[in-house]
């Protein structure tokens, strides 16, 4: 027998277990290899979702758990979907969405491009615009609510010293028309780092040759920037996007770190509005059709982006 | 246009998917628009069958 590692292992198998093992077949090893993963995916993801869309159609409240459950149908969501604060809060959380993502592509892009051309400083400038990233959201969000203070706070400042108006005459989370813009200011300073960084992982895979060829073919900076750069980065971009946009479409932890949804309900996501009525009013059966209803929709979302996505890849 | 109907009376992959994600962008739409509150009240409906639509014709032959 030869010292091939496979021979080493074949060896070192107790003859008893090396019996059994040579009884099956490459496809029973295959499946005893794979069992294991496809059970937990099973178990983790599979069941949740198969268990939350059945209580979704009944009145079952997990705080009673002694209670008969009864069987309600669509009921749950019938009133979900014509609830009017419900409504508010889907378009609370489309304001956020839209905003952030707008936001967080257009500076992200800008400072990676800025980032992308070499100068002094270079490395060192890349680790401070990446630090808010590294932050946790309860912290970002604690941190922003002493900045947004209208008396101490420096964002008050800030914006005072801009427009000459009075620091203490707003408040950034304590005002329905300014809460709903206080979030996305957080979470596009939080996040956009995020989107610089793939966005400079974009830029740096375009080779110089491609601008070298432009440039022969005398096409100005601003063609060569509509030409190569934003089509090469698009893929890069759509990415961010979809990562952004699912992980905005939950979020959370900042928001109620923030402002805790309020004032009134202005900054009420669906997310909060969810684990209110989970966890707090603990109408289970009601919340578990408002997921399903969100699961849906970023499935849905999804798939259409990842098509997207594809034929941007293709091109 | 043509092109696309016969993609549609074919039953082509790319007219369909198409057609899918057209709903599911309707429907999201829908879901969170301030305007009507009936349109917030069908929306999830329009996704739903925008999204099993797009998962059961993503099965479909793409043309040849």
């Amino acid at each position: 027998m030869s010292d091939a590692p496979m021979d080493r292992v074949a060896r070192a198998t107790p003859a008893g277990a090396a019996r059994r093992i040579r009884g099956l077949s490459d496809r029973a090893i295959a499946w005893i290899f794979v069992a294991p993963s496809i059970f937990l995916l099973l178990a983790v993801n599979i069941f949740p979702l198969i268990w939350t869309i059945r209580l979704s159609f009944t009145d079952y409240r997990v705080n009673r758990p002694n209670r008969d459950v009864e069987w309600v149908g669509l009921r749950n969501y019938e009133r979900i979907l014509t609830d009017d604060d419900v409504w508010a809060t889907m378009q609370a959380t489309a304001h956020f969405l839209i905003w952030t993502i707008v936001l967080q592509v257009l500076i992200g892009f800008a400072l990676a491009w800025l980032i992308n051309k070499k100068f002094r400083g270079n490395d060192l400038w890349t680790t401070i615009i990446v630090l808010p990233m590294m932050l946790s959201p309860a912290v970002v969000g604690n941190f922003w609510t002493f900045l947004y203070q209208p008396q101490i706070g420096l964002f008050n400042y800030a914006v005072a010293f801009v427009t000459g108006a009075d620091p203490a005459s707003f408040s950034m989370i304590g005002d329905v028309h300014l809460a709903p813009w206080a979030i996305v200011i957080a979470d596009t300073w939080m996040w956009t780092p995020f989107v610089m960084l793939i966005c400079l992982a974009g830029l740096r895979s375009i080779p110089d040759s491609i601008y070298e060829a432009a440039e022969c073919d005398r096409a100005s900076p601003w063609r060569q920037f509509w030409t190569i750069t934003v089509p090469m980065v698009l893929p890069f971009l759509m990415l961010a996007v979809l990562f952004r946009g699912i992980e905005n479409f939950k979020m959370f932890d900042l928001v109620v770190q923030l402002t805790g949804g309020g004032p009134g309900n202005v900054t009420t996501l669906t997310s909060i509005d969810l684990k209110r009525e989970a966890f707090e009013r603990w109408r289970t059966g009601y919340s578990s059709a408002y997921a399903v209803i969100l699961f849906v929709t970023v499935f849905g979302l999804a798939s259409i982006y990842v098509k997207a996505l594809n034929k941007v890849k293709d091109r | 246009m043509s092109e696309f109907v016969h993609g549609l009376i074919r039953l082509r992959r790319g007219p369909w998917e198409m057609v899918a994600s057209i709903l599911i962008a309707l429907g999201v739409f829908m879901l969170m628009q301030p305007f009507v509150l009936w349109l917030y009240t069908w929306s999830f409906l329009v996704i739903l069958v925008g999204t099993v639509g797009f998962i059961v014709v993503s099965h479909f032959p793409e043309d040849p």
